[in-house]
């Protein structure tokens, strides 16, 4: 059984001009110790997809419209506000971007986390301080213990996201979803926190899904990949497939619009337009009016997500007719 | 040899920090955001600018428009020593130099229409408001791809792609010189990003432009500079050809910074493979004394505590500063 299984999700939102679907029909599973990226432009859906797993987009606007949510077997998504609490946390767990605004300013850091375990766990105040000594100790905070009555506006970029990794991680939680958790940071210091997300999942086997728009941050840290476009998954791959056989043209372009760092290229090749205003999107395939292969057909209906290869979906009616043959294919 | 377009000879720019005592006096430290900084960018040239936040790379640029005084230092414009101009002599040099902003959505004011917004340094350097200057926004909008209906818009109906290009239609009004184009593409999506540095490009290529391309993506900045200057805390520490500078970086640092971009593919995923550096940016408000890398520099010898590396040439056009590194053509750090 897969650690958790999302199904047709569909959340919508209420605005002037009536209901809007942010996301829609996104399905995909995760299994325990798995890194599985999100991938996407702003506006794509993904943190829409994460926010909807933790029931954490304020109802109204938003509506879960259609679809579920199995965590462990637990259907999170007719679960009652009350319920949820005890799934995040010990269960899930998330970390958003801008960790100076996720952390309050007026309480030290280790008060925070202490809070943190409290809400889930009875343990004695020294019990307690000890545990968030340690977490601090593991997301690499030097002199943990001295830096506990710390306050975040004492602390650099960089580590203000360590200790909201601490924080997540303070309750063990079996899923920890990221939500582009080194965009903010410098590069050196993005390398080392990615260092340290993959080095938890070691230690803790815990699954993690990691939100980003950065091919290469998907590149040095997801085993799947789920390409999202407009509010839909447009493909979904083991990570090497991805970047070795993109079926769809989006992920293709995706790929080819960003420059090497060793290669020269005289020119990039952009996509043309933008992502499409959820209220404006075109009928049939929402990547077909910036797709240099559009046919007719492409604007006719919607493209569903189809297995088109081994372990290998994606949604385009002309994925196999322009992608390069395989070479396996080839052989006799 | 063709003359340099922009020339800085040791400039700095210090920021008091802390009140006045009580005659009138600063007391407290300065921070140190750009310090003596010495560099060269030749006409028609792209030269980038990388480094992590707050290493000063945004005030260099401001510092070159004189946006900013700086506390010390020259500056040569075209020839021209424009550190204390002043006035209409200050404002004659700057219609040959401008900015592109990183933020498509805080550079523009949003209860201006385009075409104002685009005509206003027309305006401002003595062009009057009329069908000749509505002409000359027309044909720059249609230069960077917006329709000549985006005239009568506002800000708040375009994208975040296409106020960037109304940004630049701004910049390149006036036909200047030399453009600093502050993270320029940085806000953007990948998909547009692109568009907009071919855009970029193509400009160049047209008008003539010289670029200070200042920004963090390693990648970005590669593939649009001529020559890359590194700075950290202040410093310039490391300045040489694009391709010297990525394939052979000299200076710790750099290779640290290169060694940190994500893989392209995950097969070369970086993990365990690399050497990483440790730690975060020191404060330039009390930077490390001698060399400032020194407290992250996995190679730190004794004297980089207390000499601070001067600016040299090992290889030709190779400029680095680093106590590891003779003068002298050899011995680099591996």
């Amino acid at each position: 059984m897969s650690l958790l299984e999302v199904r047709g999700l569909t959340t919508g939102f209420m605005t002037g001009s009536g209901e809007i679907t942010a996301i829609e029909d996104v399905s995909f599973s995760l299994n325990a110790g798995e890194i599985l990226g999100i991938v996407g432009e702003s506006g794509s859906g993904k943190s829409v997809t994460a926010l909807s797993i933790m029931g954490l987009l304020p109802s109204p606007p938003a509506r879960l419209i259609s679809g579920e949510v199995i965590f462990e077997g637990q259907t999170l998504t007719n679960m009652s506000d009350r319920q949820m609490q005890t799934i995040r946390g010990p269960g899930i767990s998330m970390i958003f971007q801008e960790p100076m605004t996720s952390l309050n300013p007026v309480f030290s850091i280790g008060e925070q986390i202490m809070e943190t375990i409290r809400a889930h766990e009875r343990l004695s105040p020294a019990k307690l301080r000890e545990r968030a000594i340690e977490m601090l100790d593991k997301v690499g905070i030097p002199s943990a213990a001295r830096r506990m009555d710390d306050y975040p506006h004492q602390m650099s970029g960089g580590q203000r996201q360590r200790v909201m990794i601490a924080m997540a991680l303070a309750c063990r939680p079996r899923l920890l979803i990221a939500d582009e958790p080194t965009t903010a940071l410098d590069v050196t210091i993005q390398a080392q926190i990615l260092d340290l997300l993959m080095d938890l999942r070691d230690e803790f086997g815990m699954a993690i899904i990691i939100i980003t728009h950065n091919m290469g941050v998907i590149a040095e840290t997801a085993d799947r990949v789920l390409v999202m476009y407009a509010g839909r998954v447009i493909e979904e791959a083991p990570v090497a497939t991805v970047f070795d056989r993109p079926l769809h043209p989006y992920t293709r372009g995706l790929l080819e619009c960003v420059p090497s760092l060793t290669e020269d290229r005289a020119r990039l090749v952009a996509i043309p337009g933008t992502l499409p205003e959820p209220t404006r999107r075109p009928p049939g395939c929402r990547f077909s009016v910036r797709c240099s292969h559009a046919i007719p057909a492409c604007s006719a209906a919607l493209p569903p997500l189809e297995l088109l290869e081994p372990d290998h979906s994606a949604a385009c009616i002309r994925a196999l007719d322009l992608a390069p043959i395989r070479t396996a294919d080839l052989a006799p | 040899m063709t003359e340099p377009l922009v020339e800085v000879a040791a400039l700095s720019k210090h920021f008091p920090l802390g009140g006045k005592n009580f005659f009138g006096r600063r007391h407290g430290a300065v921070l140190r955001a750009v310090d003596e900084v010495s560099l060269r960018i030749m006409p028609g040239e792209t030269l980038g600018l990388v480094g992590e936040s707050g290493c000063g790379k945004s005030t260099l640029g401001r510092l070159l428009l004189r946006l900013i005084e700086p506390t010390d230092g020259n500056l040569i414009f075209n020839g021209a020593e424009i550190t204390r101009l002043k006035g209409a002599a200050l404002r004659e040099v700057r219609r040959s130099m401008q900015i592109v902003f990183q933020d498509p959505y805080g550079a523009l004011n949003p209860r201006m229409a385009v075409e104002d917004i685009i005509a206003e340094p027309l305006i401002i350097h003595g062009a009057r408001q009329g069908p000749g200057t509505r002409k000359q926004v027309a044909s720059m909008l249609d230069r960077v791809g917006l329709p000549a209906r985006a005239l009568d818009r506002f800000p708040h109906e375009f994208s975040g792609g296409q106020r960037q290009r109304i940004g630049i239609a701004r910049a390149l009004i006036l036909s200047p010189r030399f453009v600093v184009c502050d993270e320029a593409v940085s806000a953007l999506d990948v998909s547009v990003q692109a568009q907009i540095v071919n855009l970029l490009q193509d400009l160049q290529r047209e008008m003539g432009l010289t670029y200070l391309f200042i920004a963090h993506d390693l990648s970005v900045v590669r593939h649009i500079s001529d020559r890359v200057a590194v700075m950290y805390l202040g410093k310039v520490v490391e300045v040489a050809q694009k391709h010297a500078i990525y394939a052979a970086p000299l200076h710790p640092y750099t290779q640290a910074l290169i060694a940190a971009v994500p893989a392209s593919h995950p097969a070369d995923r970086s993990r365990g493979k690399r050497v990483r550096i440790a730690g975060d940016i020191p404060s330039a408000f009390n930077p490390p004394s001698g060399c400032r890398f020194h407290t992250r520099c996995p190679y730190v010898m004794p004297v980089c505590r207390e000499v601070v590396p001067p600016l040299v040439e090992p290889v030709p056009g190779h400029h680095v500063a680093c106590h590891l590194i003779d003068a002298s053509p050899a011995g680099a750090p591996t």
